[in-house]
């Protein structure tokens, strides 16, 4: 990425989740690793697979399919973490694959539809469409981290 | 932030060092157990805040301290005896002053200018409205000053608002003789004398008589001597003040010339020669008290300027405050004069770095350990052997680094003090303080944090715990209440008590109060120790009447999670008509901790080793099934509670009843024994304690994580969290239980 972003342009780190496309801002992310194994925690939402240590400091995986509303992920060797910053807090998630890094005009990026879901509904910031006619949904990352400390419980009942 | 804003944060910092020192050294004297040096100390640190306060200006703190200073000052000349009396209003001056400094500090206003200024009432009471008369009034005119042992530095008795406000000038002569000492720990005579030309007219002559041969000259010695006739406005007070840093390392002769010393009576002395001209000539090296770093700032004269310098002075002092490595304990409680070891301020960051990368060292070692199992490698092969000592290594790295955060509790239990001389003052008891172990050491996290709630538990002592003095004279017991706070080591931890000589818990009206607040169910059976411990339920408060001190709707239960927070615990004991004492147990330190590792559902997990008794196997006729989940184990005849970890954890979906499993013997909180059922044991080991809150949050019964030798997050069990939520989930009342929650 050598040429120079222009103000109204944003890049995008694209990635699978369960056969759909969807991107997150790249400076939100801070690296992006292959899946270890996660420790469990009691008491945990289902979309949080557990907590990895990441050269030395613990921090939890979220599971994005299952946050999604969709199957939970049966973590493989091939499955992708991708390490982000949320609010003070670092998060990996955890989705099938990294495929694009993209730069888009903010002009491009639509309102999200109405469609059924309403938890993929909140936690989609906007869609784009891409020339060939892919549609990739942008994950407000904000929205896919409840305050665990205080949510956790509310959430669980959601 | 600007030179003059980190030279004032240097003396903030100070300050409280000197406040802490003026602090224990009066409540030496005020046990009777106060010597010269302790009323010097004090005298100094009071004078040295005043100094310091001057040079930024800081009027309300310079006021109050200045008569404070004078007030001490009577009693280090043995003019006024430092009663008991006396002493309460010093101890209470000390807090006032703390206050007023903590005001300055924080920037904010002094809102208590009315009790400063009772004090300062009080205060010039004790010494006399008429203090200028003090020295020559009375009975023994005729006798000389330096017979009476006076101190010129008394002369300074202006009592009104301004601190240096001295009437007309006076002729001073002053013969200055440095030493080759002086040179050597860098001070400049010209430095002193300029300063001494500030303060007014001044005429100096050097003296080079005794200066030799130019080849016989010692490059390094001293060989001049100055005499000044000096005539100034100031006291000799000032004048002395210059000379403040290098008095151990010179000749110093200060003579009044003409007049009576200013104020002095000029009329009305019988012998007025002895007036004229007062011989109060003194050896500075005779007094000649020890220099130590506070002295920086009492020196620091109003000048701005001379700060720094004086500072640097002090910087060279330093090497001199060479203190015995390891005073005995004994003898430095009782020593008010510090004596200090050579140390540095670090900041802490650095600190908590380097105890992060010892975290990862340990991590490390234990991974390499797992590898030389892999490898299969014998026990006595060179890689094996090398690796206990790499352990052994870490271990003492790791201890060392712990020991620099250490720091002893000292400071924290005489702010003690002073929150019981307010209590005290609050309820009208009288309330005196004891203090046990003070220099025992724990991590500086921990008795940062501890301040809070035993601020709590000390005013609660007081307010609840202590009778009134009527009472306790009726109960037979002497009418000042005494309240212990100890510390000290014991089996891994820190123990420390808060106990008083009170009536103890009223565990009638303590079982009401719980019923009426529908906390417990009224046919409740309770044993005392429970009952005792509702006291830690959340909205308890046994006050009868709020008073100002206690019962602001903060209970113990924010006590208990205050230490609990900490890893620790907390407990109460107490015997109607003898008192209660209330035991926290504290971890050594936040960082690391040993723990056992053990499997449970496929999950490793650390247990504190702290909370283990014993491990064992239990035989299957041993469990009992009580209701429909609950399982009781009997440990050599003892039914105890038995809890699955891992379905507890919701690890797995129904407690098992595994051969193999095995059983660790757990107390808690309340000194209620569990038996914690898990798969097996792995591993005993120190484990580093990496939060879990920083990028997730708070895990019901998990008190943090750890990172494993194969780099994998193992949790640590919250013991107590886990057995009461266990306790819950069974629904079965315990009072112990729900107060830890």
């Amino acid at each position: 990425m050598t040429e120079t972003l222009h103000s109204d342009e944003s890049e995008l780190v694209a990635f699978v989740v369960g056969n759909q496309e969807y991107c997150v801002d790249i400076m939100k992310v801070r690296e992006i690793r292959g899946w270890t194994p996660a420790t469990a925690l009691p008491d945990a939402p289902d979309y949080v697979q557990g907590v990895i240590n990441l050269r030395g400091s613990v921090l939890p995986i979220v599971d994005l399919a299952k946050r999604l509303d969709m199957e939970t992920t049966e973590p493989s060797e091939r499955h992708v973490i991708i390490i982000s910053q949320i609010r003070d807090q670092v998060v990996g998630l955890l989705v099938d694959s990294v495929s694009d890094i993209l730069t888009v005009s903010n002009e491009t990026i639509q309102p999200t539809p109405d469609v059924a879901s309403e938890v993929a509904q909140s936690f989609v910031g906007g869609v784009l469409a891409l020339e060939d006619g892919r549609m990739i949904s942008l994950i407000a990352l904000d929205r896919i981290l409840p305050n665990f400390s205080t949510d956790t419980e509310v959430e669980v009942a959601a | 932030m600007d030179s003059m804003e980190t030279i004032k944060q240097t003396f903030f910092q100070e300050c409280e060092d000197l406040l802490q020192d003026l602090e224990s050294g009066l409540i030496l004297m005020n046990d009777g157990e106060s010597d010269d040096e302790t009323i010097n100390s004090v005298f100094r640190a009071v004078h040295s805040i005043k100094g310091g306060a001057g040079a930024f200006e800081l009027t309300e703190l310079v006021k109050f301290a200045h008569i404070f200073e004078n007030t001490l000052d009577e009693i280090r000349s043995d003019r006024l005896e430092a009663s008991k009396e006396v002493l309460k209003v010093l101890l209470q001056s000390s807090d006032t002053l703390t206050d007023l400094f903590e005001a300055a500090r924080d920037d904010v206003e002094f809102d208590d200018t009315e009790r400063a200024d009772e004090l300062r009432a009080a205060l010039q009471g004790f010494i006399g409205d008429k203090p200028e008369e003090a020295s020559d009034d009375g009975g023994m005119p005729a006798m000389s000053m330096d017979d009476m042992g006076f101190e010129p530095v008394i002369l300074d008795f202006d009592f009104g608002d301004d601190v240096d406000v001295a009437p007309d000038a006076i002729v001073f002569d002053i013969v200055f003789t440095p030493n080759a000492t002086m040179y050597a720990h860098g001070n400049e005579a010209v430095r002193l004398l300029s300063n001494l030309a500030e303060l007014g007219d001044a005429n100096i002559t050097c003296d080079r008589s005794t200066l030799p041969a130019f080849d016989d000259i010692d490059p390094e010695g001293a060989y001049l001597s100055w005499s000044i006739e000096l005539e100034t406005e100031k006291t000799e007070d000032d004048i002395r003040e210059i000379f403040d840093f290098v008095e151990d390392d010179c000749e110093l002769q200060i003579t009044q010339r003409g007049g009576a010393p200013e104020g002095g009576p000029e009329d009305g002395l019988p012998d007025e020669d002895s007036a004229e001209t007062p011989d109060i000539a003194i050896e500075t090296t005779s007094e000649a008290p020890a220099m130590d770093n506070n002295e920086a700032v009492s020196a620091a004269p109003v000048e701005v300027a001379s700060v720094e310098i004086e500072v640097k002075a002090e910087e060279k002092e330093q090497p001199k405050a060479e203190a015995p490595a390891k005073p005995e304990k004994k003898a430095e409680k009782k020593a008010a004069a510090p004596v200090q070891a050579a140390t540095i301020r670090i900041n802490l960051e650095r600190v908590d770095r380097l105890i992060n990368l010892v975290g990862e060292l340990v991590i490390n070692q234990a991974m390499l350990t797992e590898c030389v199992v892999e490898a299969g490698l014998s026990r006595d092969s060179a890689v094996s052997s090398g690796l206990d000592e790499f352990k052994q290594l870490t271990r003492e790295i790791q201890e060392s680094v712990m020991a620099i955060r250490a720091q002893p509790v000292q400071s924290l239990f005489q702010r003690m003090s002073r929150v019981v001389r307010k209590a005290a003052q609050a309820t009208d008891k009288s309330v005196r303080l004891v203090l046990e172990g003070e220099f025992t050491e724990v991590d500086k996290t921990i008795v940062e944090k501890l301040a809070d709630p035993l601020t709590h538990m000390i005013r609660n002592a007081v307010d609840h715990g202590v009778e009134t003095p009527e009472k306790r004279l009726e109960n037979g017991k002497p009418e000042e209440g005494i309240v212990t706070l100890s510390a000290a080591h014991r089996s891994g931890k820190i123990v420390i008590e808060v106990s008083d000589d009170g009536a103890g818990v009223n565990r009638e009206r303590v079982k009401q109060i719980a019923i009426d607040k529908g906390l417990i169910p009224e046919d409740a059976p309770l044993s005392d120790s429970e009952i005792d411990n509702l006291l830690f339920m959340p909205g308890f408060s046994t006050a009868e009447n709020v008073t100002t001190l206690s019962g602001r709707g903060v209970g113990m239960d924010v006590v208990k999670r205050a230490i609990q927070s900490l890893g620790g615990r907390v407990t109460i004991s107490s015997e109607p008509g003898k008192g209660s004492v209330f035991t926290i147990s504290l971890p050594l330190t936040l960082a690391i901790l040993d723990g056992m590792l053990v499997h449970a559902a496929g999950q490793t997990l650390v247990i504190p080793l702290t909370a283990i008794v014993e491990t064992l196997i239990p035989k299957p006729g041993d469990i009992h099934h009580m209701g429909p989940d609950g399982r009781v184990l009997n440990i050599r005849g003892t039914f105890v509670p038995m809890i699955d970890v891992g379905y507890e954890l919701g690890f797995r979906d129904s407690p098992t009843h595994s051969e193999r499993s095995v059983v660790l013997s757990v107390e808690t909180d309340g000194g209620t024994q569990s038996a914690l059922l898990v798969d097996a044991i792995q591993d005993q080991r120190q484990v580093v304690i990496k939060s879990l809150e920083d990028n997730y949050g708070h895990v019901p019964s998990i008190a943090a994580a750890t990172i494993l030798g194969d780099g994998r997050i193992a949790l640590i069990l919250d013991v107590d969290n886990l057995v009461s939520s266990a306790g819950d989930s069974r629904a079965s009342f315990d009072p112990t239980l729900v107060a830890a929650e």
